[in-house]
């Protein structure tokens, strides 16, 4: 298989990680999901770091996150398809 | 493959079918893979003693810490078990106590001696920091030479204690590293070890998971219990705004991690699939209960955390790392995991197991479980880890609160 730049938990999840280094705005990337290996593509919207996370489909504010088919916070704002998703968009309901 | 395992019906890498180590069997029956002589100081003041001790008398350790004065109630308690802990876990074969006066010196002595292996204590009031480095001298030499003719024994796997608690996580943690920690206990628990997780913080935004995972309904709630004590006791009492400026830490945040939610997830990989915890310890406190997995009640600091898993008494520890934590412990050899490209290429020095192939899926879970097992027994064998070549020995009480 090649190297995917972004590997997805679960299916039900809406954001993915980007497993590579340097990745540059409007790479043409290999996802995976990890639970059933299966894979699809996906247009980065912006150079992200190793680590963090894009948007799988086109997130409206106030829209839970799904990450290890589990909610781990909610969006702040509204997140395209392909943008970097972080503590600048999304953040815990906890607090 | 033993028994135990075939009973269980758990299928087992047939690579580490009957794996054996090369280990210390201590005094009460149990296994140690490191054979020190530690100089174990009562309280902050007894520092200066100790170090002299294993200054003079070149093989042995001292272990300086910050602690042991007008403490009181659980808050000592811990402080005792701590070290008595320390002193008993079988990585320790003989122990030079030194502390301010005898009475709490006395305590630790009495405690350690329990488990028969070599220990002796001195005060230092009446008698001045010299003429007690003198004396402790004289009996760590001792020891320490009838520590270094002691002869290993093959032990089944069986017989190791594995802790884990991760560190500087970011999202390959969740991805890789502590999955594949998870992978080895879904192996190595049906075999019969002792493993054990905590970090009651970090588990906070997958509560409801890690209550699930519990043997029984009665542990489930034991273990809820302790977590909500956390959150009513520290977390509401002393909190000015919320965690959000500790957890996710700010390193986290670099490697990617946006809530506590998502950091807490990424936390539970750690303990598989298959394996419930069957019980829930105390900070420091041994399991009772046999072989199996436990939940023990620690900080999410690192040093602090190993610190009291190896209290308890477990032997190797096991540490994924995403932006490259670089803890080690005095006693215990702590085997740091990484699966993040980035921090192998940066600070490899510090990684024992690099399991970034799982991200480039040319290794899978299982495969890194395997070559985690694998570091494990060669580990136990006495290959050194990178903290321990790095020097690191991070020795860290936990205090509960202020004292008298």
């Amino acid at each position: 298989m090649a190297i995917p730049q972004l590997l997805v938990h679960e299916k039900k999840d809406t954001v993915g990680v980007i497993v590579v280094e340097g990745l540059k705005k409007g790479t043409d990337m290999l996802c995976v999901v990890t639970a059933d290996n299966s894979s699809f593509k996906l247009k980065s919207r912006m150079d992200v770091p190793i680590g963090h996370k894009v948007a799988l489909a086109d997130i409206k504010k106030g829209d839970t996150i799904w990450k290890y088919g589990q909610d781990v916070g909610v969006a702040k704002a509204k997140i395209n398809k392909g943008e970097h998703v972080h503590v600048h968009n999304i953040k815990t309901k906890r607090w | 493959m033993t028994k135990k395992s075939k009973k269980n019906g758990r299928s087992v890498a047939k690579k580490n079918d009957n794996a054996t180590f090369w280990g210390w069997r201590r005094e009460n029956g149990r296994v140690g893979v490191r054979n020190h002589v530690i100089i174990l100081p009562l309280d902050d003041l007894s520092n200066a003693s100790c170090e002299a001790v294993a200054n003079n008398i070149k093989g042995t350790m001292a272990l300086p810490h910050a602690y042991g004065r007008l403490q009181f109630g659980e808050d000592l308690d811990l402080h005792f078990r701590t070290l008595i802990g320390t002193g008993a876990n079988p990585n320790v074969a003989a122990v030079v106590v030194i502390g301010i006066e005898d009475g709490w010196t006395k305590i630790v002595v009495d405690g350690i001696k329990k488990t028969g292996k070599p220990v002796i204590g001195f005060g230092i009031e009446g008698h001045g920091d010299i003429a007690t480095i003198a004396k402790a001298s004289y009996a760590a030499k001792e020891y320490l030479q009838w520590a270094s003719e002691l002869p290993r024994e093959q032990c089944d796997i069986s017989e190791l204690w594995i802790s884990t608690k991760c560190g500087e996580s970011d999202t390959t943690t969740g991805l890789a590293s502590c999955p594949t920690v998870g992978n080895m206990y879904d192996k190595l628990i049906p075999r019969g070890i002792y493993g054990v997780f905590g970090e009651t913080s970090e588990i906070t935004g997958g509560e409801h998971l890690a209550r699930a995972r519990a043997a029984t309904k009665k542990v489930g709630d034991k273990w809820m219990k302790v977590w909500q004590s956390y959150q009513d006791d520290v977390i509401e009492a002393h909190k000015t705004s919320d965690l959000s400026d500790s957890q996710p830490t700010k390193g986290n945040i670099a490697g990617g991690l946006s809530t506590i939610e998502e950091k807490a997830l990424g936390n539970l990989e750690k303990i598989g699939r298959d394996c419930k915890y069957i019980d829930v310890l105390l900070p420091a406190e041994t399991p009772k209960k046999g072989p199996g997995l436990y939940y023990m009640d620690t900080s999410s600091a690192a040093a602090e955390c190993v610190t009291l898993m190896a209290a308890g008494g477990y032997a190797v520890h096991t540490f994924p790392t995403g932006q490259g934590n670089v803890i080690g412990n005095p006693i215990v050899p702590v085997i740091k995991i990484s699966g993040n490209p980035k921090t192998i290429r940066t600070m490899g020095e510090h990684v024992d197991v690099d399991v970034s192939g799982i991200l480039r899926r040319d290794m899978t879970i299982p495969q890194a479980g395997d070559a985690l097992i694998d570091m494990i027994v060669r580990t136990a064998n006495g290959r050194l880890t990178a903290a321990e070549t790095l020097g690191h020995r991070e020795f860290v009480m936990t205090k509960l609160y202020r004292s008298a």
